[in-house]
């Protein structure tokens, strides 16, 4: 299986928001486990995918030049349950954005439903660690992460040189 | 903006309160940051965030905490101990600390007791007479 926990991106503007959707299913093998009989999407991966989707938005505020890395969950609060066959809304905020660390709040919900309220903070990999060597290459943001982005709008960006800015 | 050194003091103790998890009674003037309140260096950022909103000012990381540049350096750190030259650049760059007692033992593992809640409040308060 892949570590993306998010489907695809519904909004989507440079440095300031995003809204990306995942719809859950009965095919995630952890669902069976998690629990017998009561499949519900455990907390910690809705963490994980509004990680994701907070952080492919503060990267790309950045050309993904930073490697950035969730360094702590500052706040996270569940209302409900979420079962296979709900499809989940996770919008993400940049609440601020500097040299060496960003931070964002967000919150799920399924349909009407509020599911949860997610507060993140990332770290800026290469600004922080006191010099220690990391490798070049950004490792953070694969192509399988980058590709949710290709071929959707995004607000407030030049769609490429040379042509309108996609407003 | 004329605040006063108490209502500094309220709105940092929320801040800490908000960024540890600690409760209020824990966040005193003396109390140190990563000894006492528990932070560790993402907490910083997450602090210096965080005043940055509650007081509408702009804070360089640096400014409240030492980059690790200083710690890395042979001649301001060696062997685990800061030494007159990086003695004399913490003054600089933290002149709102009192380094006196850190003087006496400058060992890098005890630079954390140098984060009190006092020198917040001692460096906002001079932020924001300047402003």
């Amino acid at each position: 299986m892949r570590w993306i926990w998010i489907d695809k991106f519904v909004e989507f503007k440079s440095g300031e928001h995003a809204a990306a959707i995942k719809n859950v299913t009965l095919a995630e093998e952890h669902l069976h486990d998690h629990f017998p009989h009561f499949p519900v999407m455990p907390e910690c991966l809705m963490i994980e995918a509004m990680a994701q989707t907070a952080g492919i938005l503060v990267g790309e505020a950045k050309n993904f030049e930073e490697k950035v890395i969730l360094a702590k969950v500052k706040k996270a609060v569940f209302f409900d349950y979420v079962r296979p066959g709900d499809t989940i809304r996770l919008d993400a905020n940049i609440e601020s954005l500097g040299e060496e660390a960003a931070s964002t709040s967000g919150t799920i919900i399924c349909g009407e439903k509020r599911i949860a309220e997610i507060e993140l903070m990332f770290s800026h990999l290469d600004q922080n660690l006191g010099g220690k060597q990391f490798p070049e290459e950004n490792f953070v943001f694969t192509d399988t992460f980058k590709s949710l982005l290709w071929g959707i709008r995004i607000e407030g960006k030049e769609v490429a040189s040379g042509t309108e800015a996609s407003e | 903006m004329g605040m006063s050194r108490d209502e500094i003091f309220e709105k940092v103790q929320e801040v800490l309160t908000d960024a540890l998890g600690v409760d209020d009674d824990e966040v005193t003037e003396e109390a140190t940051l990563m000894g006492d309140l528990g932070a560790e260096s993402i907490d910083f950022l997450d602090i210096v965030f965080r005043l940055e909103k509650a007081f509408d000012i702009k804070i360089a990381r640096e400014d409240l905490f030492p980059a690790e540049s200083i710690m890395n350096n042979d001649e301001l750190v060696h062997d685990g101990k800061f030494t007159e030259k990086g003695l004399q650049e913490l003054r600089d760059k933290m002149p709102h600390t009192d380094i006196s007692d850190f003087e006496k033992d400058p060992d890098i593992n005890k630079l954390g007791d140098l984060f009190t809640v006092k020198a917040i409040i001692n460096y906002l308060e001079g932020k924001l007479q300047a402003a």
